[in-house]
């Protein structure tokens, strides 16, 4: 289901963030980190509450411009892009608050995330004809796909915002996946979700991660899920990274101790 | 208690007794009320994908119709000067988005409101610096439009319908159907209700913002056209008619700014409402309620429907 570019070979770096430091006015949300994200891995960002995380990911995807600082991706070096830029070259993300198409159906919502990837002109489409329905038709089957995998297909046609909440995350991911991303940036895709709905989720992203050989930074606040999941970690505290390793590093760095995980007396 | 008898029995009395003038006042009503839906078309699409209440569209209408006309009158034949005034519509909304939204972005609505209000300004310059501010014939015959006009036996009387509102309400139906399937079905119209719903996630699947809106705008530019083709054909082209646009806010406030279905059912009923309101009750007050009935008619669904017969639920979470 899923291609994805071979110019950069699993466990080379994919993504590398450097010297990255954001403001708003007077708040510093990021002040110079840098950490980088390898092919194929699982990458998780961690933190309490207001250390930079979401920030993180919003500069990456291009919704925020850091002050100083650069970002590579796929061996090309910016320090600003539009969203719209970053998705065309393969970065999909998912939002810590769920930020659905309400009104549309689960349907219609994942194959908004085709959109890059459908390219017939306008006359076409207005015609609803010859290759505008072809195209229509080869991408309802990649969407069908995904949501098989996902196991939605009851909730097909239901308008995504009469769902419930854990539901409407799975579709968010969907959506996400619909892109055919070389990189996904999941924002807490596991936050208010009952302990079932975890493991599943769970499952999902380890599936995407093995079968499909997709990399995926995500964050969350839950360490059972973070430790099992993850191929490294990288920790945030008020903007400033603390610490980045494997998931057993970070367990036995003191400052992580010290910060996030409750002092060990 | 003979107040109370004109108001609430004898215009129904009336009605009963001349049934044929019943169905002709109905049927003016609904062809103004197609037009209104037309313009109120306009707004909606703006609005949907914007959130910005374009205050310019009706300047668009009588920009458009002034420049098919002028074109023609310049002596390009009308099927050419029809496709140039498309261009230039497109030029437009081109324009609109790269040098009003654009550097826009983010800023309160109420500042692109206002925005709108510099754009009708500006085009009610241009068009005066390159047509003239003199009304114009619209060229309805070269456009191959029919006219004269249809009567019925009907009802004991006649019922006479003018050609001209007859397409009038065909095309308006047909651009209405035509606007609607473009929203449902394809990856354009999928992508600009996305971004209706939630500019965020449309930005991270991909959707350029500049692109959609160009294109919303251009949508509402081909909408002013023909509302200013056949506003024309009815009356003539001029400067005067971009009042009706204000005629679109009672319709928008009864049918919901954001819906498509609504803009078409709340032109129908203030077109018919203020054609039966000026012809049973205005006799009562000297005639003339026609310009302000509409205002009162939104006033009172307002009342029981704050966001309007089709608009979307105000759910605030506090």
């Amino acid at each position: 289901m899923m291609q994805t570019y071979h110019q950069i070979a699993r466990g080379d770096t994919l993504l590398a963030v450097e010297h990255v430091s954001l403001s708003f006015g007077g708040v510093k949300a990021i002040t110079d980190v840098s950490f980088d994200i390898r092919k194929g891995e699982i990458r998780a960002i961690i933190g309490p509450n207001g250390a930079g995380k979401t920030s993180m990911l919003n500069v990456i995807n291009g919704f925020y411009h850091p002050q100083k600082g650069q970002i590579t991706f796929k061996g090309l070096t910016r320090s600003r892009m539009r969203p719209s830029v970053a998705a065309r070259q393969g970065i999909a993300r998912t939002f810590q608050n769920v930020a659905l198409f309400k009104g549309m159906s689960t349907l219609d919502n994942i194959m908004a995330g085709r959109t890059l990837k459908m390219h017939r002109n306008f006359f076409w489409q207005c015609l609803r004809h010859g290759p505008a329905m072809d195209e229509e038709i080869k991408h309802r089957e990649f969407v069908e796909d995904i949501i098989d995998f996902l196991e939605i297909q009851a909730i097909r046609k239901v308008p995504v915002g009469k769902l419930p909440y854990g539901l409407q995350k799975r579709v968010e991911l969907g959506r996400a996946l619909a892109m055919e991303p070389d990189l996904l940036l999941l924002d807490e895709p596991m936050a208010g979700m009952n302990l079932e709905e975890k493991e599943d989720m769970s499952r999902f992203i380890v599936d995407v991660n093995q079968q499909y050989g997709t990399t995926i930074a995500l964050i969350e606040h839950d360490m059972g899920v973070v430790m099992d999941l993850s191929d490294r970690v990288v920790v945030l505290e008020y903007g400033h990274k603390l610490a980045d390793g494997t998931p057993d590093d970070v367990k036995a760095n003191e400052d992580v101790i010290k910060a996030y995980l409750g002092v060990a007396h | 208690m003979d107040i109370l008898f004109k108001i609430l029995i004898d215009p129904f009395l009336q009605m009963g007794s001349a049934p044929d003038l019943l169905v002709q006042t109905i049927w003016e009503g609904f062809v103004t009320g197609v037009l209104y839906a037309l313009i109120a078309l306009g707004f909606v699409l703006i609005f949907k994908a914007s959130g910005v209440f374009n205050f310019a569209q009706g300047i668009m209408v009588v920009f458009a119709g002034l420049t098919l006309v002028g074109l023609y009158e310049m002596g390009l034949p009308a099927p050419i000067a029809l496709i140039v005034t498309l261009l230039v519509m497109y030029l437009l909304a081109v324009t609109i988005e790269r040098v009003v939204l654009r550097p826009l972005v983010n800023q309160p609505d109420i500042i692109l409101f206002m925005a709108t209000f510099g754009i009708t300004y500006f085009l009610i310059g241009l068009g005066e610096f390159i047509f003239g501010g003199n009304p114009k014939q619209m060229i309805s015959e070269q456009l191959y439009l029919p006219k004269g006009s249809l009567e019925f036996k009907m009802l004991g009387g006649f019922v006479q319908l003018q050609k001209i509102d007859i397409a009038a309400a065909v095309i308006a139906m047909i651009m209405i159907i035509a606007l609607a399937l473009f929203f449902q079905y394809t990856r354009i119209g999928r992508a600009l209700r996305a971004v209706a719903d939630s500019h965020k996630a449309a930005l991270s699947v991909g959707i350029s913002l500049n692109q959609i809106w160009v294109i919303v705008w251009f949508a509402a530019g081909i909408v002013a056209l023909v509302t200013g083709i056949m506003w024309g054909a009815r009356s003539d082209v001029s400067f005067g008619l971009q009042v009706i646009a204000l005629k679109a806010l009672p319709v928008l406030i009864l049918g919901g700014f954001t819906s498509v279905p609504g803009a078409i059912i709340g032109g129908l009923i203030i077109g018919i409402g203020e054609k039966l309101g000026e012809f049973y009750w205005g006799p009562l007050v000297g005639g003339g309620i026609e310009s302000w009935l509409a205002y009162c008619i939104a006033l009172f669904f307002l009342l029981f429907r704050p966001q309007g017969l089709f608009g979307d639920k105000i759910i605030e979470r506090i």
